[in-house]
């Protein structure tokens, strides 16, 4: 098992290698000069040469390349030019940030999407099937800074249930000391319950708004795979040897069912990385996402690649840990060293 | 057939209809059968004859499509309808058991055999964990599958197809039931595998007196194994008697020409006789008392009154108004008589 892990890591090199060849042609091939920008308006055209020397932006793109892979190798991401500081350091202190708010959206949809699958299966052409579908309906036509918005407008403008959407923590809390990096745990270690309660209705909103977007597909996922499952001979096979409903449900039907809505899942977390680019926008979250942007407006090369190596990584590890997950579920499907 | 034996399963006068958009499905119809304790009765048919669907119905797992609409089911005496199936269900997997066809995909494909035996177990037993798994081990023997205790992890998949259908029996046979419903247990195996598991079936039941019920559309199986045959025809039952008469001396149109389609030994493929026609579409309403007589040679007028199974001689019964006559003397004078 060890080793077949090892063995996909190995495997994964080359399209790591790929994903680093695209975004330093795609960075060098977007519009704005990066010289031109921090040299400022004012900048003569000296100075702007000046600056061009020093980000090492007069050389050739294949030695720019080769510096960037030696760097790489070092273990030195470059530095961001806006903030000044190392890309690593940044993307380290943000990361959680997305993370937190990724999960936590993960799981609320994961909560609601699979029961509602499974009863909207169970039960076809119920009202709690109508339900279901109405809900995926819904969900797969709002795209995610709208819902965001939306929801802003209403919980937060019209209703005061939600706090002011700007970041984390409102200004008069202080953040837990880190631990994880995720403040709904660090804030528990430290056993502070207010700072949790801020940390959880900051979050509520975002992580609602990217669970509404990924329910749609857990929850039709689920359901056509229990419709399946259920339908098939060894399901008959179990209640015909007088197992009680609920062992035939769960036992047999749910875990069989569980395999496509595995694969589901991994593909919905790589869409919430994406699409936590707008809703991190949205509620001024200080993800990596956000980072990005500014980034990338800035023309500032060395934190979009950072930011683009650092999503093909969690890509990687994530569909690795789907694949393990697939294997515990089902033997034929264990990795093999 | 033990003659002596107290009676087990009794179907009576059972009809069962499937409610779909086209309309209503009569799938069986004025259907009584009846199987004694240790006998083994053979249900063949072409497929679409309502075999799986009697089976299914005795077992109480029929589609939710489908309903009962007259007529009874008793185990034992006990009324297995009784109840909105409350009887049926604490009978279901400890008295009564079933196996199917294609025993590979009829096993949980991701839990190990042996778990599926103790999940029976756990239901029908009081048996603690240990011994649980110790009498699933025994199972797997009795099913003389080689090395149980490290076949009890392996899944369907590390199996082969006999293998499977071995590990289904066990299944089925794990807390010793008076009655087995074999549903095609065969098919989808190869043909030396077959033979393997019909012996194993009928030793297995001549061990326990089992009452088996084998539905199979291989006639030569149903001749070997069975002590009665029962023929369907489009959800009715058309002649039912002991397998020795029958096949001597089919009463019904059906039958004979279903045994002339038979290959036995070194028949040519030419002198094998298809049956014409199709079955009738049970959806129609104006269906003909005899469900055969759309296909059948000997259609006369008297054909169309109500019909129901006869004694043509003994414990053989035929649902025919023009039974073939049977050359004997002594056996003219029993029609005659009867």
């Amino acid at each position: 098992m060890f080793q077949a892990i090892i063995k996909r890591l190995v495997g994964a090199l080359p399209a790591l290698f790929g994903v680093i060849v695209v975004t330093f042609i795609l960075t060098r091939a977007l519009p704005g000069d990066p010289a031109a920008y921090f040299a400022g308006p004012a900048g003569s055209q000296e100075a702007i040469e000046e600056v061009r020397a020093k980000l090492g932006l007069d050389r050739s793109l294949p030695e720019q390349f080769v510096l960037y892979l030696r760097d790489l190798a070092r273990g030195d991401w470059g530095y961001s030019l806006t903030t000044g500081q190392p890309v690593l350091t940044e993307l380290a202190e943000r990361l959680p940030a997305s993370l937190e708010l990724t999960l936590v959206g993960l799981v609320l949809a994961v909560i609601i999407a699979i029961p509602l699958g499974v009863l909207a299966a169970t039960r076809p052409g119920s009202w709690i099937d109508h339900l279901c579908r109405g809900i995926t309906t819904a969900g797969v036509s709002l795209p995610t800074f709208f819902t965001g918005l939306l929801l802003a407008y209403v919980f937060y403008f019209l209703l005061g249930w939600a706090p002011s959407p700007l970041g984390r923590l409102d200004p008069y809390t202080t953040a837990p000391d880190f631990v994880t990096g995720f403040y709904l745990i660090d804030s528990l270690l430290a056993g502070d319950g207010e700072t949790f309660v801020a940390a959880a209705s900051q979050l509520a909103l975002p992580a609602i708004t990217l669970a509404l977007f990924v329910l749609a597909p857990l929850a039709r996922m689920t359901r056509a795979s229990m419709l399946g499952v259920l339908s098939a001979d060894f399901i008959r096979t179990a209640r015909a040897s007088g197992l009680h409903p609920f062992k035939v449900l769960f036992t047999y039907a749910f875990r069989n069912a569980l395999l496509p809505v595995l694969t589901t899942l991994g593909m919905v977390f790589s869409f919430l990385l994406g699409s936590n680019v707008l809703v991190e926008k949205v509620f001024a979250w200080p993800g990596i996402g956000s980072f990005a942007i500014e980034a990338l407006v800035a023309s500032d090369y060395a934190p979009v690649q950072g930011f683009v190596l650092a999503m093909a990584l969690l890509y990687v590890l994530l569909n690795l840990l789907i694949d393990v997950a697939y294997g515990l579920v089902d033997p034929r499907a264990r990795l093999e060293a | 057939m033990s003659p002596t034996g107290k009676t087990l399963l009794e179907v009576d006068r059972l009809a069962v209809e499937f409610r779909t958009r086209s309309g209503t499905v009569r799938a069986l119809e004025d259907v009584s059968l009846a199987l004694a304790e240790g006998e083994t009765v053979g249900l063949v048919g072409e497929s679409g004859s309502g075999k799986s669907v009697l089976s299914f119905a005795a077992m109480g797992i029929q589609d939710p499509a489908a309903r009962i609409t007259a007529g009874s089911l008793r185990f034992a005496g006990q009324d297995l309808l009784a109840g909105k199936g409350a009887a049926m269900k604490a009978l279901r997997g400890r008295e009564m058991a079933m196996i199917f066809q294609n025993p590979r995909v009829a096993l949980n494909p991701i839990r190990p055999v042996g778990k599926q035996i103790e999940d029976v177990l756990a239901r029908h037993t009081d048996l603690h964990p240990a011994a649980r798994r110790a009498r699933a081990v025994e199972c797997l023997a009795e099913v003389r599958i080689p090395d149980p205790e490290r076949r009890y992890a392996a899944y369907p998949f590390e199996l082969s197809g006999g293998m499977c259908q071995r590990v289904m029996i066990a299944i089925a046979l794990a807390c010793k039931p008076r009655l087995l419903i074999a549903d095609e247990p065969t098919t989808g195996l190869d043909v030396t595998t077959q033979a393997a598991i019909m012996r194993l079936i009928s030793e297995l039941s001549a061990e326990r007196r089992m009452a088996t019920l084998l539905i199979t559309h291989d006639l030569g199986l149903a001749r070997e194994y069975c002590d009665r045959i029962a023929v369907m025809h489009a959800g009715h039952i058309v002649e039912v008697g002991p397998t020795a008469g029958l096949f001597a001396a089919p009463r019904h149109p059906y039958t004979e020409r279903l045994i002339a389609a038979t290959p036995v030994g070194a028949n040519s493929l030419d002198e094998l006789a298809a049956i014409d026609g199709n079955l009738p579409d049970l959806r129609r309403d104006d269906l003909p008392a005899c469900r055969f007589a759309e296909r059948c040679p000997q259609r006369a007028a008297v054909c169309d009154a109500p019909l129901a199974l006869l004694p043509a001689e003994g414990s053989h019964r035929v649902a025919c108004h023009l039974p073939r006559k049977v050359a004997h003397s002594l056996e003219r004078k029993h029609v005659a008589s009867a």
